[in-house]
Formats: C-alpha cells, sequence, structure tokens
C-alpha cells in the first residue's frame, strides 16, 4: 500500500496542568472536508513515521473504532499535525 | 578509572535524511547534489546504494549521473538536517551532559559513571541507536571506547546501524592493524609525511619515535603518537559549552565569475555585514583581516593582513579587505568566490591604544551606525537596510542558510 502526508486541522484541548489532548480531526477525504472525533487515546511518544516520513509527538489515537497514529511535529515550540493516509 | 566514552556518527547524514522524508526514495540510489545553477553543483552526500556506483562526495553532478545514470539527484534541506541534529542531541543530553558536538552528524559522549542508570557503555550505545531509529527514522554509528580518538575510530568500523567496542583490555588488537589515516588527526597530507617513514598501521606510528616526526609535523608528532597508543585525555566537553571564537568569516560563490574591481568590492562589501553582525554579536573586534580568493580555474590564495587598531565596522572592514585585495590579487583569471574573515580577535571591552592623529570620533560615530544597522535588520529583515552601492545586480545569492559548523578538532589538543 502507499501513503501520503496529509497535514490536518486538529481540535485540541488544552487543561489547567498544561497537558494537550487531541479531540478530533479535520482532513480532506475526496476533496472534502470530514470531522471525526477522537474516541480514545492510547499512546503518546515521540516517533518517525516510517510510512510518509518525518518525525513528531505521535499519539495513538482509536478513530470509529480503528487505530491510527497522529503526528505532531513539534519543534522548538511549534509544529504541524499530520496523518499518514493510504493511496488508493 | 577509565572513561566511558561514545562517539556517535548518523549514517550518510545528508542522504538518510532525504530518504526519510521521502520514503519513494528507499531503496534507490540517491545523491544530495548543490545546484547547478548557483555553481554549487558537486555531489555533498550519497547512499549506500549510490556509492555502490562508485559516486563519491566531491563529484560534479554530470560526473555522478555519468556513473549512475538513475541517480537520483535532490537539492540539500539544510534547515531539516539543523532540526534533526539538534532532535538528535536533544536524545544524547538524556544520558549526559558531556555532549560534543563534532560537525552536524558527529558528536562524542562522555557516560562515565552511569553504568548503574545505564548499563555498560555497548548497553547504552545500543539503547541509544534503537532510539535514534525508532524516533528520528535515521541509524547510528556508535564507537565505545576509553578516549575520544578510539571511540571515533571504532564509530568507523562497522557501518551502518552499528555499535563497536574498543575495549581498554584489548584495544592494540583492535586499533593497530588499521591503516593510519583512519585516527582522527591524520589527514592527507599528514598521511603523505607517514608514507615518508614508512608509517603505514596506526600500530607503527605507536612504536614511531615523535622526534623522528617533530622534524616535519612539530609538536603534533608527540600528540599523534600519544594517540596512536591510546593516550588521548582530552574531555568531552559540556553540551552548553560554546567554542571561542578565533575568527569569524563569510564567503560565497558568486553566480557568475567576478571580472572587476567594482564587482569585487560589491561582494565584500555585502559579506562583511555579515561578517561584523557576527563581530557584534560574540562582542569582539578584529585586529585584523583575511581574503580567501578561488579564481575560475579553482586555485585558492589567502592573503591577510593586521589593522593598525582593533575594529567593529562594517565599513572599515570593507575598505581593508579591498586594499588588500587590491595590492595582492592580480586578475590573472575571473574570480568564482570570495571570503572575507575577520582574524585575531579582541574582546569588544579591552581596552585599545589610541593613536594622536587618527579621527577617534569618527570611528566612534561609524561603530555606533553599524550597530544600528545590525539592530534594524535583525529586527525588520536583512532587506530592511542596504548600502546603495548594492542594489545593483550583485552576482550572488543573498537569502542563503547559514550553517554553523562546529569543529571538534580545536579542542584536541
Amino acid at each position: 500500500m502507499k501513503w501520503e502526508k496529509q497535514y490536518v486541522t486538529v481540535k485540541l484541548r488544552h487543561d489547567k496542568d498544561g497537558n494537550i489532548r487531541p479531540i478530533s480531526v479535520t482532513l480532506v477525504e475526496a476533496g472534502e472536508e470530514q470531522t471525526f472525533e477522537i474516541d480514545r487515546l492510547k499512546q503518546r511518544c515521540r516517533a518517525a513515521s516510517t510510512r510518509v516520513g518525518g518525525t513528531g509527538i505521535r499519539y495513538t489515537v482509536m478513530i470509529n473504532g480503528k487505530e491510527t497514529y497522529l503526528f505532531h511535529e513539534f519543534f522548538e515550540n511549534e509544529g504541524r499535525w499530520f496523518m499518514e493516509m493510504p493511496v488508493c | 578509572m577509565d572513561r566511558t566514552i561514545l562517539h556517535i556518527d548518523m549514517n550518510n547524514f545528508y542522504a538518510s535524511m532525504e530518504c526519510m522524508l521521502d520514503p519513494s526514495l528507499r531503496g534507490k540510489p540517491v545523491a544530495v547534489c548543490g545546484r547547478t545553477e548557483e555553481r554549487h553543483g558537486i555531489v555533498l552526500a550519497k547512499n549506500y546504494e549510490a556509492k555502490a556506483y562508485g559516486v563519491k562526495t566531491g563529484d560534479v553532478n554530470w560526473e555522478a549521473r555519468q556513473k549512475c545514470p538513475d541517480l537520483v539527484m535532490v537539492p540539500p534541506h539544510y534547515e531539516e538536517y539543523i532540526k534533526y541534529s539538534k532532535l538528535a542531541r536533544q536524545i544524547y543530553a538524556d544520558y549526559s551532559d558531556q555532549v560534543e558536538p563534532f560537525g552536524m552528524d558527529e558528536v562524542w559522549l562522555d557516560a562515565s559513571g552511569t553504568s548503574r542508570l545505564f548499563g555498560t557503555g555497548e548497553q547504552l550505545a545500543d539503547e541509544i541507536r534503537e532510539r535514534v531509529k525508532f524516533e528520528l527514522g535515521l541509524t547510528v554509528s556508535v564507537g565505545v571506547s576509553f578516549n575520544k580518538v578510539f571511540a571515533k575510530l571504532g564509530s568507523d568500523l562497522k557501518k551502518p546501524d552499528a555499535t563497536t567496542v574498543v575495549p581498554p583490555e584489548s584495544w592494540r588488537d583492535i586499533v593497530w592493524p588499521l591503516p593510519v589515516e583512519d585516527m582522527l588527526g591524520v589527514g592527507r597530507s599528514t598521511k603523505k609525511v607517514m608514507e615518508r617513514y614508512n608509517i603505514k598501521t596506526i600500530g607503527d606510528l605507536a612504536n614511531t619515535d615523535p622526534n623522528i616526526l617533530a622534524y616535519r609535523l612539530k609538536s603534533r608528532a608527540w600528540q599523534l603518537v600519544a594517540f596512536a597508543n591510546g593516550n588521548d585525555h582530552s574531555v568531552v566537553l559540556h553540551k552548553d559549552y560554546v567554542v571561542p571564537a578565533k575568527s569569524v568569516g563569510h564567503g560565497i560563490t558568486t553566480l557568475q565569475d567576478l571580472e572587476t574591481d567594482q564587482e569585487v568590492w560589491n561582494v565584500m562589501l555585502e559579506l562583511v555585514q555579515e561578517v561584523n553582525r557576527k563581530l557584534v554579536e560574540y562582542k569582539k573586534k578584529a585586529g585584523g583581516v583575511a581574503i580567501y580568493i578561488r579564481d575560475n580555474e579553482l586555485y585558492t590564495k589567502q592573503w591577510q593582513h593586521k589593522l593598525e587598531l582593533p575594529i567593529q565596522a562594517a565599513l572599515s572592514l570593507a575598505r581593508e579587505a579591498f586594499t588588500l585585495f587590491k595590492r595582492s590579487y592580480t586578475w590573472r583569471h575571473p574570480i568564482r568566490s570570495v571570503t572575507v574573515s575577520a582574524i585575531a580577535l579582541s574582546e569588544e571591552s579591552d581596552p585599545v591604544q589610541r593613536t594622536l592623529f587618527a579621527d577617534n570620533d569618527r570611528d566612534e560615530k561609524l561603530a555606533k551606525l553599524d550597530q544600528t544597522i545590525c539592530w534594524i535588520r535583525e529586527r525588520f529583515g536583512k532587506d530592511a537596510v542596504r548600502s546603495a552601492s548594492l542594489l545593483c545586480d550583485l552576482k550572488m545569492d543573498t537569502n542563503r542558510v547559514e550553517l554553523q559548523m562546529p569543529s571538534g578538532l580545536t579542542t584536541m589538543g
């Protein structure tokens, strides 16, 4: 399977202790914007994306019952968010 | 007690970075090349697949293409390299505060006394390798030994993604049979000297009387023989230590050859802006100026000149550099690249012996003007203020990424 990097819009919750938690992601599928709620956050660590390249803080999340990765290219206090999208 | 020193080398850093950032390049022969249009058209780095075709660092682009017609040539992405270099150093810093960079892709790490925390040097090396691979998607080779020179030697022995231990008990068996040029400090010219004395391996060097070599290598003879005998006691510097600058320079390969004095003056005037900015940043004054001129036959020549008074002023630096140029260069060939350096640096606050007839007030005014220009450029961008004479075609690309290439050799002594 081929993969491509897609930068996404993420809704975040910053709690009073400074923790960040992604709530939902908005991505473009077949030319249409779609928003998905994140059901569950399973893991958070720094990791490289082996499928599309690059590195970031990797959130392992459950969306619609499916496990997927959400990356924050966090470096020197800023960075975009991306997901690995399969190319049909 | 023996120290535990790791030398960590990121394998084919530039080329690995490109393959990591763009997975479609993996498995293909890849070379990172400078742009031909900007006349930096040489191979800067290549991956193992390209190496198999005989592509070498420094090959001209067409030469590389000839050796390997399927070669994928990509331009360098320095911002990314710097970012990943910093991220890697953040990983290393989790294990020790003594992390000394040697260029962008290599570091020494002193892990002495951490065995109860992280295990033996080898275990630590393996852990670091795994982390860099998982977190950054890059591979590193690690050498583990009891001094910096052997650790570096170790990291070169097995590549990619490997740990090599050069232990204090049996280092002679590993190190001594190796060719002498593998050792840190033995470059091309030193190797030639060694060849004259029939010194081929590090073992040969270790058993040579330094007094014999001293005739050609001066004091370095003792240092190199000591290195070959495992006597390198230089410390791994603290990660926040900044090696004090001995000179600051700025150079450029122009887009087209320079053919007149006026063009050289323009380029110099542009270059000194950056040199002076660095002087202001480091709070230094220049006691001399050096110029390096490379002509279009790739022949390089260097001249330097001592100043009457230490200065920190762009215009004066440019004038000194240009005077030196006019006096020295004979225009046998058009010029390809120009570098201007401020040398013999002294502290900004050092007292200066004034001369009776010099216009000191004017110098001070000029210095203030320069500081203001630096401040404006820092705040509003490089193009906010510039010399009117530089508004013409400069034959140079003024928006380049500045790279800091720290040299570890300065601390080896």
